[in-house]
């Protein structure tokens, strides 16, 4: 348990009757990139709720590294490293991209509070907000309103806004949804590149996507982890075959 | 904004000139001097308009910037008014010191509220103020032996600003000082919305639900602006106290919370110079008007207020500013 960077023990969600999370047990080790996939309805984003603190698991418990962040604010875990994107875009339609991550910056650095110091002052922060954006490919767009950006745009921004929180560990739910095939690799080549020291989690429907850019795979079904192992584990399993070929000769 | 596109500029340079002063914000503050020359006689509704236009610029702070309706902030202006009047009974008439005073109280119940205030949004937020609104005009109306109650507060008596600037039957004094307690009242305003707190208070406007995702404490920058709220309202109710030397419960009630977001919405929030334009325009509209016919003096405010909201969102000012973006999209 201690070499994984982010763990859950025996983590269980119901909304009624309806089991979303059932005795999750995962441990994500430092550098790993993850896919996590299953059918919908499989309780993926819902995992990604219980880790950040969006959701109260019923039982369980989540560590980051050592320390239990359980019951810690949403917003502390981001502190401490423990940060989501979104799969609808959840951004600042009217604040433009350099505004957006600035935000982020300002808030880890701590300048956020300061209200008797005008913005220019923190050069640094903005300096660091358009690096990360360049970085994304979005270097040429920052003036830009984020509403007026297109949308596979704006799925970088989701990820440019995480990125400046400096993440240790990086959950991303779908961030290509929506995203046309042929940008869906651009997407996911900017992620491939990320830090080494990032580790990632990401919830991705496309097969091609998830073998060429995970290198350990979560298959959940119904609020359960089925398995979990390297691609070519995951591809050989009968009872992967079974959820996705099975539930294609019943659709 | 079209022909910034690109990183043709510096990201710092480009939150530089986000903050410059522009031609038109010099071209304003230099037009609320005219009435000096222009309308002497009228110096007195200047002072008020100017009172007014503070009192909007604080819930401009928290509608504009961070998204909180509130329907019942004259609880700040009218306990700013009340502690003005009452400290030049009780303690002295020196105005300076009267006005830090109806700061400080007001902005002590704005930090006392805000711990509810912070936690909620919509319509349970609006309803928690206006309440809070209700409440407060009860207690000034039934402390009598304090406030005057119905019959309002009688014998406020403000000495002279500096022991110098007497407060003359014209409304010079008071224009020119409540103009200059609102300018300073505006650059603090201006710097803070400015500031990365500002930036920050955008965002929870914007995406409330994403700040968390940041990092960030939405309660705790709440807090604080409802907080700076509160006490910009009460410097505006304090004003108002000393330059009428009196204090009614209008000061306090619900008339005037929905009066001033009235105004607020018609300027247009989240400029900062809606609340003064929107405050100048309700207020002209009303002495003019009230002079034609003091009943229905309503009814054309009505009419400006349906008309803006349905064709003009962001009020006023929004309006302007997306005629001027496109027409400077035409022309470059």
């Amino acid at each position: 348990m201690s070499t994984a960077v982010l763990s859950t023990r025996g983590l269980n969600k119901s909304f009624g009757s309806l089991v979303v999370a059932n005795d999750i047990e995962i441990g994500l080790p430092r550098g790993v990139r993850y896919a996590l996939i299953g059918p919908n309805g499989a309780g993926k984003t819902t995992l990604i709720n219980l880790m950040t603190g969006m959701l109260k698991p019923d039982s369980g418990k989540i560590f980051l590294g050592d320390e239990d962040i359980t019951h810690l604010e949403p917003q502390n875990r981001v502190k401490r490293g423990l940060v989501r994107t979104f799969q609808i875009n959840t951004l600042f339609p009217h604040l433009n991209a350099l505004e957006s991550v600035t935000l982020s910056v300002c808030e880890r650095r701590g300048y956020a509070p300061t209200w008797w110091r005008g913005l220019p002052q923190y050069r640094d922060a903005a300096e660091e907000a358009y690096e990360i954006l360049n970085s994304l490919t979005l270097g040429n767009d920052c003036y830009r309103a984020t509403r007026e950006l297109a949308y596979g745009k704006q799925r970088l921004l989701e990820i440019a806004l995480a990125l400046a929180t400096k993440p240790h560990v990086l959950l991303l739910d779908e961030p290509a949804a929506g995203v046309p095939k042929e940008e869906s690799q651009g997407l996911f080549s900017a992620i491939a590149g990320l830090s080494q020291d990032i580790t990632i989690l990401f919830i991705e429907h496309d097969m091609d996507v998830v073998f060429r850019f995970a290198s350990r795979i979560i298959v959940m079904v119904g609020g359960r982890i089925l398995v979990e192992g390297t691609p070519d584990q995951i591809a050989a399993d009968p009872r992967v075959r079974e959820v996705y070929l099975g539930g294609a000769h019943h659709g | 904004m079209a022909a910034t596109t690109g990183a043709a500029i510096a990201p710092h340079e480009f939150l530089q000139a986000q903050s410059r002063w522009r031609v038109t914000e010099i071209a304003f503050w230099l037009a609320v001097l005219l009435p000096f020359f222009l309308f002497p006689n009228y110096l007195s509704l200047a002072s008020q308009i100017a009172i007014t236009a503070l009192f909007a610029l604080s819930l401009d702070l928290i509608l504009g910037y961070a998204g909180i309706v509130s329907l019942g902030h004259a609880a700040f202006f009218g306990l700013g008014a009340y502690t003005a009047g009452i400290f030049s009974k009780f303690v002295w008439g020196e105005p300076l010191t009267g006005l830090l005073a109806a700061a400080v109280v007001a902005g002590a119940l704005g930090l006392a509220t805000s711990f509810i205030v912070a936690r909620f949004r919509h319509l349970t937020l609006i309803m928690i103020t206006l309440g809070l609104g209700f409440l407060l005009h009860e207690v000034a109306n039934s402390a009598h032996f304090l406030t005057g109650g119905a019959d309002g507060l009688q014998g406020v008596s403000i000495w002279p600003i500096f022991g110098y600037f007497r407060f003359d039957l014209f409304g010079y004094t008071a224009y020119s000082y409540s103009l200059i307690v609102l300018f300073v009242c505006f650059l603090i305003a201006r710097r803070l919305i400015n500031s990365p707190f500002g930036l920050s208070l955008r965002g929870i406007r914007e995406n409330p639900n994403r700040m968390p995702a940041l990092g960030a404490n939405s309660r705790a920058h709440i807090r604080k602006i409802y907080t700076i709220s509160a006490t910009i309202a009460g410097i505006a109710g304090g004003l108002l106290a000393q330059t009428t030397e009196t204090v009614s419960l209008g000061s306090i009630d619900f008339q005037r919370s929905a009066d001033v977001l009235v105004m607020l919405v018609l300027g247009g929030a989240g400029y900062l110079y809606g609340g003064l334009v929107g405050a100048i325009i309700f207020m002209v509209a009303r002495d003019q008007f009230s002079g034609i016919n003091p009943q229905l003096w309503y009814f054309p405010i009505g009419v400006l207020l349906v008309a803006v909201v349905m064709f003009l969102p962001g009020g006023i000012l929004g309006g302007l500013s997306r005629f001027t973006a496109t027409l400077r999209s035409k022309w470059t």
